[in-house]
């Protein structure tokens, strides 16, 4: 079965067909009466901010949980898809966002979780090589999932969802954490899904993913389908405008920026690693000055975490000159005194480590600038202080909340970050460190977190920015570096640096340059 | 060794055996109920309420069988109760294992009231043909009841279970990431369930043992922390059955030659002696499970954790 024009239109009957889907949780109606039609072959993306519903709609349509109102039509007929077993059977697939493996289980367990398997584990490794030869999906049955990379996380849930032969597999944000190598390798085996007459229902807030891959959109916006259209056909901007309702504005970054002296300097910085599932540092080195933006990627898992708990001063380092901070030697100092040296911090985990989620905007603010504008006097809380701060803060960054006296956890993830970033800026700090400053943050949020950065920047700080996510790094740094391993890459000028090469160098590859230069 | 030296060795070794026995059923339970992700720290009452039904049914001449049958009935019963409040209330495992313990040693004493000081015939020995007629070991390892041949088959059974069979990882998954295994689309409660009940009748069948053979008798409060030490074996043995097994037959064979220690009038206070078993389980067990990254890839992530599903 391959996937032209003339085989959809001889089948005319969709393979997926929801009416009128409702779906209320306490306080917010996650899918207000949403209608999608997927046919057989085709690639379908289910387009949307964070919050607009899409999770809950793949939910609905994987099993996972219940509309309370609506039809969904399987093939034409209508159905109830009470459990992800139910909807296993109809042949429908799901890649979970958040991958559901089990870190301490094999590549084999893994899958046999997966599928209603019945026969011996070996046939089943067999059956997994099979199907990862087929599709190009290279994967050792016997391997642990805590010991392999995200994108080879990723190939055991697309194995185990092709085990079942699936007429529909759904992929929830399925690149957000890949290499642009990773994510080319994936287009080709979605691509050749779709040849076979599998449908695709494909989640996403990439718009140039999209337009590449996919025939058919459908757009969210608060819950409602705010439009269907050929992505091809549209540009990234128009698409963007469908999904938040507004025109972007991008970040725009100064063409030379003014370089001051270094704020932050690791000299071969070193960490070993205590768990088994992190990754040791090795001899990092980077100069971050007055004044610029550098960035670093790399794929998740590769030591960023260590590095950020290092440069944090939640990790301390044996050698406390490999990290000087404005000039003073720093590796042995804790958080608190790195912060008196100038340093702001924006942790990855906005709940539990950015903020208290229990507590208001005011008590979180004193989290991390109690010493600002004078906030404690005598060991004592001055909360119309703390307030006030809280009250610029969420003023001077556009924050939707109820006021200083709102819960952390109240906040969506973009307002969140906005107040974090913002208290962070607000303290003046001499060095800001970012951790993922717009993961899992809607684009209008994300773009004004973006021009928040850069005006810090030009205004004479110096800003460290760790994520994954490529296209933010390239936006708004002035130098990237890639961390792979717990080594780190020597930085370049972003405007000499291609994708292409920076995939490269997160996949690993400069470990091969210096050991031919080495020997 | 002249003939009476051997004997009393035979005599030691069998004690050590008899000793492990309830420790053995403990642990195994809570092995498995942790594997599932549920921290039932209430083995202690289950343990005490298994040997007064045991001793009660036996105490009436309800037979063998029924007796066990018996403590390992009231030990799931217990663990059902446990269960409603940690799995069906989503309440705090902690603080209901707890509550569970102190529930037991009462309600155990209260329901043994009429049984105190009432010896009852111990479980009869079956000598295994052959084997019991080995010198010295023969008689130490071979010649017990029924209890003590199913106590150490359960060690590689549960193993077998754990790791070989399908219930097996499910049960496990369950106890890694509960939601990704609800995802999947596998009843984590009723999983956890089924562990939890499994967790109590072994420990029903600890306490049993203890009244029908190590003990003939009913004695308040009988179980005397075995289920607390069951408790620590379990994370000592990094989750893994032959652990299990081997740290409390650790503990029972320190507790058995200390006793002797004392009677062969060793020059150190009694006390300190009685301390040995628990310093020698623990320095043996962080011994064998020293290297941090086994227990992290033994631990079951979710151990302890409240599931909440429909999120």
């Amino acid at each position: 079965m391959t996937s032209t024009p003339a085989d959809l239109s001889a089948s005319p009957t969709p393979r997926l067909a929801l009416r009128g889907i409702v779906k209320q949780y306490p306080g917010c109606r996650a899918n207000d009466g949403i209608d999608l039609v997927v046919m057989p072959g085709e690639c379908h993306a289910l387009l949307g901010e964070n919050g607009a519903g899409k999770s809950t709609l793949v939910k609905i349509v994987a099993g996972v949980l219940q509309a309370d109102e609506g039809e969904i039509l399987w093939e034409g007929a209508p159905v109830r898809i009470g459990s992800p077993a139910a909807a296993r059977t109809l042949g429908i697939g799901m890649v979970f966002q958040h991958f559901s493996l089990f870190d301490s289980m094999t590549v084999a367990e893994n899958v046999a979780l997966g599928v209603d398997w019945r026969g011996a584990m070996a046939d089943l490794s067999r059956r997994v090589a099979e199907v990862s030869a087929r599709y190009g999906l290279a994967l050792d049955p016997a391997r642990r999932v805590c010991d392999l990379s995200v994108g080879e996380r990723q190939r055991v849930e697309i194995v185990r969802s092709l085990l079942q032969d699936p007429k529909l597999l759904i992929m929830d944000e399925p690149t957000s954490v890949l290499t642009p190598q990773e994510i080319e390798s994936l287009f080709a085996v979605l691509r050749r899904l779709t040849a076979e007459g599998r449908s695709i229902l494909y989640i996403s807030h990439k718009l140039a993913e999209i337009r590449t891959l996919c025939e058919r959109a459908t757009v969210l916006r608060g819950g409602r389908v705010s439009g269907t259209c050929d992505p091809r056909e549209e540009t990234a901007a128009s698409l963007a405008r469908m999904m938040i309702g507004t025109d972007l504005a991008p970040p725009v970054r100064a063409a030379a920026p003014r370089v001051g002296e270094p704020r932050l300097v690791l000299d071969r910085l070193s960490l070993t690693s205590e768990t088994p599932f992190s990754t040791a540092l090795d001899a990092v080195s980077l100069t971050v000055s007055a004044g610029e933006i550098v960035g670093i990627a790399g794929v998740a898992g590769n030591g960023q975490a260590e590095l950020l708990s290092a440069l944090s001063g939640e990790a301390l380092v044996a050698v406390p000159e490999a990290i000087r901070i404005d000039g003073v030697a720093a590796g042995h100092l804790g958080p608190r005194r790195r912060r008196a040296l100038g340093m702001g911090f924006v942790p990855e985990e906005r709940l539990g480590r950015g903020a208290v989620p229990e507590m208001s905007l005011a008590d979180n603010v004193l989290l991390s600038a109690h010493r600002a504008a004078g906030m404690v006097r005598g060991g004592m809380i001055r909360f119309s202080r703390a307030k006030g701060f809280a009250e610029r803060v969420i003023d001077a960054f556009h924050v939707a909340a109820a006021g200083p006296r709102a819960v952390a956890r109240s906040l969506s993830g973009g307002n969140l970050q906005k107040f974090i970033v913002g208290r962070e800026i607000m303290q003046n700090p001499r060095l800001l460190v970012v951790a993922q400053p717009t993961w899992g943050v809607d684009a209008g949020s994300a773009a004004a977190i973006h021009r928040d950065l850069i005006a810090l920047a030009d205004a004479g700080t110096a800003v460290l920015v760790v994520s994954q996510d490529l296209d933010e790094l390239f936006a708004i740094c002035d130098r990237i570096a890639v961390i792979c391993q717990g080594r780190l890459s020597p930085s370049r000028p972003v405007r000499a640096a291609t994708v292409e090469e920076i995939g490269l160098l997160m996949g690993g590859v400069f470990h091969l340059e210096e050991t031919s230069h080495a020997s | 060794m002249s003939d009476a030296e051997l004997l009393t060795l035979s005599a030691i070794l069998a004690a050590m055996v008899r000793a492990a026995t309830p420790l053995v059923f403990a642990a195994l339970g809570e092995l498995v109920t942790e594997r599932a992700g549920v921290l039932n720290l209430g083995i202690e009452g289950m343990m005490l309420i298994g040997a007064v039904a045991a001793f009660a049914v036996a105490h009436a001449d309800g037979g063998i069988l029924l007796s066990i049958a018996a403590g390992a009935a009231a030990g799931m019963a217990i663990a059902a109760l446990f269960a409603v409040l940690a799995l069906g209330l989503r309440a705090n495992q902690v603080a209901c294992g707890l509550a569970l313990s102190l529930f037991g040693v009462g309600l155990s004493a209260f329901l043994g009231k009429g049984l105190i000081g009432t010896p009852i015939e111990a479980l009869p020995a079956l000598p295994l043909p052959g084997l019991s007629r080995i010198p010295v070991i023969g008689k130490a390892l071979f010649d017990h009841d029924i209890l003590v041949y199913l106590s150490v088959l359960a060690a590689p059974a549960i193993h077998l279970f754990l790791f070989r069979s399908r219930a097996g990882l499910i049960l496990r998954a369950v106890g890694e990431n509960h939601d990704a295994a609800h995802a999947i689309g596998y009843a984590v409660l009723r999983v956890r369930l089924l562990a939890v009940l499994f967790g109590g009748a072994m420990a029903g069948l600890g306490g049993a043992y203890l009244s029908l053979t190590y003990t003939p008798m009913w004695v308040e409060n009988m179980a005397a922390g075995r289920g607390w030490i069951a408790l620590a074996l379990v994370v000592f043995a990094t989750w893994r059955p032959a652990r299990a097994l081997l740290g409390a037959y650790l503990f029972g064979g320190v507790t058995i030659l200390q006793l002797h220690a004392q009677n062969w009038g060793v020059g150190v206070p009694s006390q300190i002696l009685a301390m040995l078993p628990y310093v020698a389980t623990i320095v043996v067990l962080v011994a064998i499970s020293r290297d941090e990254s086994k227990i992290k890839l033994n631990a079951p992530a979710c151990l302890g954790k409240v599931f909440h599903s429909g999120r």
